[in-house]
Order: C-alpha cells, then structure tokens, then sequence
C-alpha cells in the first residue's frame, strides 16, 4: 500500500512539470505584444518597454525564463501584474469563494446522484428509473446559463427562496444555488453512471452468493452492491473537481461572483501572462492533487488496484 | 408446528422425522419472462431430498437444473418466476414465501455453494470479512468469538493457516482455494440442505476431485443433505446416491445412481451414458479387452511416422515475473526444454493442469510467443526464422481454434463474413467462388446453409463452434492447434465436435494438436499423449499406452481424478 502511494506522489512530479512547460510555451506562443500594447494607440517609448522587459523578464530566452518562472513558484512568488498587484494575492482573493462553490457543488452532485442513482438501479426499468432518466437527459441536454437563470428567476426573484446573486464574500446561503446549478450536469452523469453500474452489480455471482448466505437486502445492497459500483463515481467525480474549479466561468457570472473562472477570464483577454500562468498552473496542482486523491481512494474500494 | 405464521419456524433437531422429506419439489413450473411473452425454463419437476442425503441434477446447459436449484431459494435470476407446483421445506410451503423468509432459511437451512469461484467472492472485501458476514446474519457466533469462528470455518474447509488466509483477498487465492472458502461459507450457518451449483466445474479435475472428497467428508460428518447440480454424469454417478436427470426443463428419469447408469430408460439419459466423455474412457478400454473392434475411436493405422509434420525441439520459454521490490523480479520458466514432434495426419494431445505451460506451448507453435530458446520446426523450416511473407504463408497452413466459441467469433460479423474473411485477407478466388466456398465449409461442419445470414448470438455453443472449425479449415491449413477446444461443450454437443474433427481427419488429412485438460477427451480423440506437469513433458506415448499402463505416478493421479473412473458402466 505504501508502495503504490509513493509511486503515485512520484509520478506527480512530471505531470507538473509537462503540464507548467505547455501552459507556459502556450501563453508564450500567444500572438501580440503584451508589452507594446501596454501604450496603447501611442505605444510606450522604446527606453521604458526595455526597462518593462527586463523588469518581467522578457528579454531573457524561452527557457531561462521558464526555469525563472519555476522557482517562483516554489518561493511563491508569481510575480506581478501589470497593473503592479502581487498575483499571489490576486490569486488567493480569488479561490476561496471558488474552491467553496466547487466542494459544495461537489457534495450536491455526490450525495443526489449516488443516492438516485442507487434507487435507478435497484428499481431499473420501473417508473422512478425511467422518470430520472429522462429528467437528467434533459439537464445534461439544456445549457447551464438556461439553467441558472430560470433558477434565478423563479427560486430567487419569484419565490424568494434563496439569495439570487452571491456578491462579495458570499455565505453558505448564497452560494447554495450556484452550487446547485454548477453541479447539476455532473450530477446527471453521476446518477447515469450509479445506476448502470449498480444494475450490473446486482446481477454479479457475488451477489447472489451474499443474498444466499442468508444476508438482508439491506445489507447485500450496502456491502456488496453499492461499494462496488462506486469505483467508477469516484473516478469521475475526481476529474470533475478540477473542472468544477476553473470551469465555472459562466455560473460565476449568472450569480455574480468574483471567483477563478472570472478572473481568469479577464487576464486572457488583457494577456496578463503572468496570472493566467500562475492561475491555470494551481488549477493543473488541484487536477493532480484530486487525481492523486482519487487513485488513493480507488485503492481503498478496489484492493485489486494496491498490487496491479 | 404452525403453517400458518408468515416466518419460517426452524424445527428443533427432535421434530425432524428422518422419514419426512427434507426437501419435496412438486410438478415445479418456472418460466421466464421476454418480450415475445413467457418462455418456460422448468416444466412439471419433481425432487425429493430426504435428510442427510445426496441427490444429483444431471443435465446440459438449459436443461433448467441450475433454475430448479434456484427456485428453491428465491435466487432466480432476472424475469424468471415460479409459474406453477410446490415447493416444500421441512414440511413448510415456501413456494410463495415473503422475502423474510428466505432471508432466514437462506444460509441457516439452505446453503449454496456456486458454481464459478472466481467471480461469486466479492473481490473487495477479505475473505475473513466474507465469512464473518455470514456466521452473524445466521446467528451462528457474535462478538468476540467471530474471529475464531471464521478461522474455524476456514480450517473445517480444508484452508491451511486458516488464520492468516482469512486476512487475505479474494484475488490472493488459487481457483481451488476460493473454492474452499465458498465451500466454508455455504456450510458456515450449519445448513441442512447444501446445493452445489457445478460446485467444481472451473478447476482442474486433480483439485476437483480434493475438493469433492472434502466436500463429501464434511456434509456427511454434519449429515447434511446435498443437491449437486451438475453436466458431469459421471461426476454424478460418484458423488450422489440418486440422481435426477433433467432435459428441457423436465425431469426425464430419476433414480439410485447406479441403476440410471447401468440401465438408463429414457431414450436421452441413454444418449448422456453412452457419450459422457468421463465414462466412455472405461467403455473403450473394456471393449477392446473383450477383444471387439471399437469402430470410430480407436486409432488409425495409416499414419505415417517418419515424416513429421512438426517438430518441436528443447522448447523453453520464460516469462518475467515482477517482484515485490523494483529489480526484485524473477523469471518463470513456463514451458521447460519440451520435445517432440507431430505425426502427418495424427492426432497429438497436450495434457496437463491449469499453469502446465501447455497453452504455452501452443502459442509458441503458432507463432503468437517468441520462444526463449529451443525452435518449432513446421515443414522443415524453423518457424521463428521467417520471413514476413513466409510467416503469412505459414499462417495459411496453421490455424488455431480456440477454447471459447462465444469469445472467439466477432458479435458483429454476420457468419459468412466470419468464415469468409481469412479467404478475402489470403487473396483466395473471386467473390463468387469465396461465397461458395463458405457454403461448401459450412456443409462440411453440418450447419445449413442459411446460418451464413446469421449472427454468432443468434446461434448456441456447439454451432459457434462448428463455425470456428469452419473457419480454422477455410484455407485448407494442414496443422489445426485445438486449444481446449470442446471444453466449454456439454457432453452431447462435444461429443459430436469431436466426431466431426475425427471424420474431418480422415477426409482432409488434418493433423491436430489438441491441448486440453480433459484425459476423457483425449482418449477419444488422440493418437499420442504427451503429459505436461509444471512445464515439463513427463510422459510421452500412444494413448492407448498412456491410458492402459501409465509410467508416470503424476499420469496415474491424473487418471484417477476423472470423475466416475471407478465406476463400472452396464449397458456396453
């Protein structure tokens, strides 16, 4: 066990590293002049764009710069943006509201898609299953913005239910819609995949061999059926994670909040190279750190995975 | 005793009339539901168990055995219900029965031992767990004394270190040893009735019969009455005092075991005794010691031994193991310096058990594994210096047929394009003569003509595997390597196989290489034997050698374990 948990945090270092090497070659590759634009229509006189220049850098080659950029990274320093701010701390300003709506949009989608899932598959072909079905056929098929907005519309102006925008610092309340709809398509394909997965188990020899051996229905259900079946889930919902955190940009805007997705896609279109590199690069470190997390938790359902 | 509460009342030990019937199956109906409305799967079965005894169900695949024993715990798989009939526990109607009283006659009263081990223990869970499970939801310890309970259990099935194993997962056993623990889980809740779905069927026929003996000495110590199910008539024969034989959802005839053997009524337990591969070993034998020409399965005299088609010489091949620590891996030496060489136009069989190396062997002769050293020679030419068109054309002359025939056929290719395909690849005719060929094959193998429309699903095990055959002989290949080629059969369906590959020998002049565990195959089908045992060869010679005066102890052991060996068959 401890074996395969240290090959795993081994191997993440040269995921980070290829995955740091392309955003960078990427953002670098980008056309234009981030600095000769600086100026505007005017443009910067030529003493002031090389003291800019070598201020961030840019003068240095490709890879100097790249090796430069590294070891910010493990000195936290992800230099500053052009307008002077430190990126570190625009960064840090941006993810907690972010990591917040992507663990509660997480806990929703986890919690109602195994929990329907399971009743799907134990009931696969009955009502409850083909109501569900069709019903996570339509959110997957409707874009989130639709979704979010007649959400908006009815829960929080029509009825009041719940905060309609989440503003600055937003509480558990106010985020508890977004979430909902940031997790809504995820939840879809969560519940499609527990409740195939379950249906299948059910009909496995081991199975019938726990009912057999005079266990309640209750108890195959739990022990046999559902921890099975959530080996896939769990693959999933690990990938989602990441995707949840920098993927947000459209329900960060409906509810208007000044998370990750936003901030990154502002620094795209001003070509803030720096904090689009330090941004997309925490994002890469959540993807491992989830993936990794992930593995670890495949090992714990799957014993089978520790020696393969 | 009351009927009439919604619980199954368990009888104490004294109530039980060791006169009354245990178990008592009455005109059972089961039938399945699809979409064309209900399909019967049991038709009117009738079983009584007394306590304490052992009753078999014989029969092939569909026959509705395996249904039978499954109705009798509400375990039928999906759509299938019980349309008609009784069923009786101890006296007590549980045809019908809510599911609380199944879940308390499951495990305490009735326990089940499956048929596959390999998939029936959940591979998430440690062995020890598993057992656990059981011995609670039967009451049967609690508490503190699980743990030695389980171990217990385990040691009772035969599990050395019963201790240490029960901390073990179930993909950390051997076939025979998670067979062992199912064995131990069935029998954990002090059962009085254990059916034995096939209980046996997946392992090697040495362990088989271990396993078998185990099981005998455990339920008869606990008197426990067991229903085996099973294909094996001679399994049957030797394990049970009454046997059921079953064919298309009926019960056809039942009996004391060795009364349904010597004297068989019914025209199709006729036909199971006399093909049933474990038994007609003994049959030949005795006819040719009475010194009666056996007409179809004794072996030829035409072959010519000084030309052999395929040599095979100081074959080793070795396989790297990983180890527990990186550069801590091993080599294994899977098939170890084999020889010998193949007759034009005979029949040779590779024997030996699961993890022999005889699988082995047959990839390196078809090319598929790069031997480590030592070389096959096909035609006087070593097989591993080929060129690339040479190892085309030796493909041609080479074809294999595998163990599976529901896993060896494309689902999506129609059967023409199936036995068409290798004919259209070697660049064989037009498509016009392609296309009466295929027909021309098909004739060859018994299928009509009109299966070339059809699709693999839409045909059963024995017919696919005709389809193999008529794929395998599609380019008119002198060697066929048949790799356990008829052992997924059931006994009928194999037996007309391999009349067809021995009717196919003497027209075409194939020469065969049957790799098989089954010794009963092998005795009808086989020129020569060689015995392979932890990738040696350790015997080699005729079949008639091998079988009459076996060298090797290895062999004799061999020999011995088929089931129903020792039993005398009538009727010859």
């Amino acid at each position: 066990m401890l074996r395969y948990v240290g090959r795993r945090v081994l191997q993440v270092i040269p995921v980070f590293l290829g995955a740091t090497l392309l955003i960078y070659t990427m953002v670098f590759a980008l056309p234009g002049d981030p600095v000769a634009a600086l100026g505007g229509e005017r443009g910067l006189p030529e003493a002031v764009q090389a003291q800019i220049r070598e201020q961030y850098n840019l003068d240095e080659p490709f890879l100097v710069q790249y090796l430069l950029y590294l070891k910010g990274i493990f000195t936290f320093d992800f230099g500053v943006t052009f307008s002077g701010r430190d990126v570190f701390d625009v960064i840090k300003e941006a993810f907690p509201v972010t990591i917040r709506l992507a663990f509660m949009a997480l806990a929703f989608e986890a919690i109602f898609g195994v929990l329907l899932g399971l009743i799907a598959g134990l009931r696969k072909g009955k009502l409850f299953d083909g109501t569900v079905l069709v019903l996570s056929t339509m959110i997957i098929a409707v874009p989130t913005f639709v979704i979010g907005f007649v959400m908006q519309f009815f829960i929080g102006v029509k009825l009041g239910w719940l905060p309609t925008t989440a503003g600055s610092d937003p509480g558990f309340m106010n985020l508890l819609m977004p979430a909902i709809v940031l997790g809504a398509v995820s939840l879809a394909y969560v519940l499609r995949l527990t409740r195939t997965s379950v249906a299948e188990n059910l009909s496995a020899d081991y199975v019938r061999t726990a009912t057999a051996k005079g266990l309640s229905r209750g108890r195959v259900v739990v022990v046999h059926v559902l921890r099975n079946s959530l080996i896939p889930v769990v693959t999933f919902l690990g990938a989602d994670l990441g995707a949840l955190m920098g993927g947000a940009i459209v329900t960060e805007g409906i509810f208007n909040i000044s998370g990750v997705g936003g901030l990154l896609f502002r620094s795209i279109q001003q070509g803030e190279s720096a904090t689009v590199v330090s941004l997309t690069t925490v994002l890469v470190l959540v993807y491992i750190v989830a993936n990794l997390i992930v593995d670890l938790l495949y090992a714990a359902l799957d014993p089978r995975i520790r020696y393969a | 005793m009351s009927a009439t509460m919604p619980e199954f009342v368990p009888m104490d030990a004294p109530d039980l009339d060791p006169n009354a019937p245990l178990l008592e199956i009455r005109d059972l109906e089961v039938a399945f539901q699809s979409s064309t409305g209900m399909v019967p799967a049991v038709r009117g079965a009738n079983l009584t168990i007394y306590p304490g005894q052992s009753v078999a169900i014989v029969g092939e695949s569909g026959s509705g055995k395996s249904t039978t024993a499954h109705a009798i715990i509400n375990l039928l798989p999906g759509t299938g219900k019980v349309t008609g009939g009784t069923i009786r526990f101890a006296g007590q109607d549980i045809t019908h029965a809510p599911r609380k009283v199944f879940e308390q006659l499951r495990g305490k009263e009735i326990g089940l031992v499956p048929q596959d081990p390999m998939s029936n223990l959940n591979p998430v869970w440690k062995i020890g767990f598993q057992v656990k499970e059981t011995l609670v939801a039967n009451g049967v310890a609690q508490g503190k004394e699980l743990k030695d309970a389980v171990a217990r259990v385990l040691a009772d099935a035969g599990l050395p270190d019963a201790e240490h194993r029960a901390k073990q997962y179930p993909h950390e056993f051997s076939g025979g040893m998670r067979q062992r623990a199912l064995i131990g889980i069935g029998l954990a809740g002090k059962p009085r009735l254990l059916i034995a779905d096939e209980p046996t069927s997946a392992l090697d026929v040495t362990v088989q019969r271990q396993i078998l003996d185990h099981l005998e000495h455990l339920t008869q110590d606990r008197g426990v009455a067991v229903l085996f199910i099973t294909h094996d008539l001679g399994l049957a024969a030797e394990r049970a005092e009454h046997l059921v034989v079953m064919h298309r959802g009926r019960v056809v005839e039942s009996g004391p075991a060795r009364q349904i053997l010597t004297t068989p009524q019914h025209p199709y337990t006729q036909r199971l005794v006399a093909s049933a591969p474990s038994l007609t070993s003994r049959r030949i034998q005795s006819a040719k010691e009475r010194g009666v020409e056996s007409t179809e399965l004794l072996a030829r005299t035409d072959i010519d031994e000084s030309r052999p088609i395929v040599e095979v010489e100081h074959l080793t091949k070795e396989f790297h193991l990983r180890g527990a620590l990186p550069g801590a891996g091993s080599t294994f030496k899977a098939v170890d310096d084999v020889s010998f060489s193949i007759a034009r136009g005979s029949t040779t069989a590779l024997v030996g058990e699961s993890g022999s190396g005889k699988s082995t062997v047959a990839n390196v002769m078809l090319n598929l594994l790069e031997p480590t050293s030592g070389r096959v020679v096909f035609e006087g030419t070593e097989v591993g210096s080929l060129s690339k068109s040479e190892l085309f054309d030796f493909r041609r002359q080479v074809q294999p047929i595998f163990q599976n025939p529901y896993g060896s056929l494309d689902p999506m290719y129609s059967i023409f394009r199936t036995i068409e395909e290798p004919l259209r690849v070697h660049g064989v005719g037009s498509k016009k003569t392609r296309s009466k060929r295929v027909a021309e094959l098909l004739d060859m193998v018994s299928l009509p003509t009109s299966a070339m429309r059809r699709y693999p699903n839409e045909l059963s095990g024995g017919q696919r595997q005709r389809v193999a055959i008529a794929r395998a002989l599609a380019l008119e290949p002198k060697l066929i390597v048949c790799d356990e080629a008829v052992s997924a059969l059931d006994v009928l369906v194999q037996a007309q196989v391999l009349t067809l590959l021995n009717d196919l020998q003497a027209e075409l002049g194939l020469t065969y290489l049957f790799i098989t565990h089954d010794l009963a195959v092998v005795r009808q089908i086989a020129d020569h034997v060689a015995v392979m045992q932890r990738g040696k060869i350790v015997e080699l010679a005729t079949t008639d050698e091998v079988f009459e005066s076996p060298r090797e102890a290895y062999t004799r052991e061999l020999l011995a374990a088929i089931p129903g060996s020792s039993l005398e068959v009538g009727g010859a």
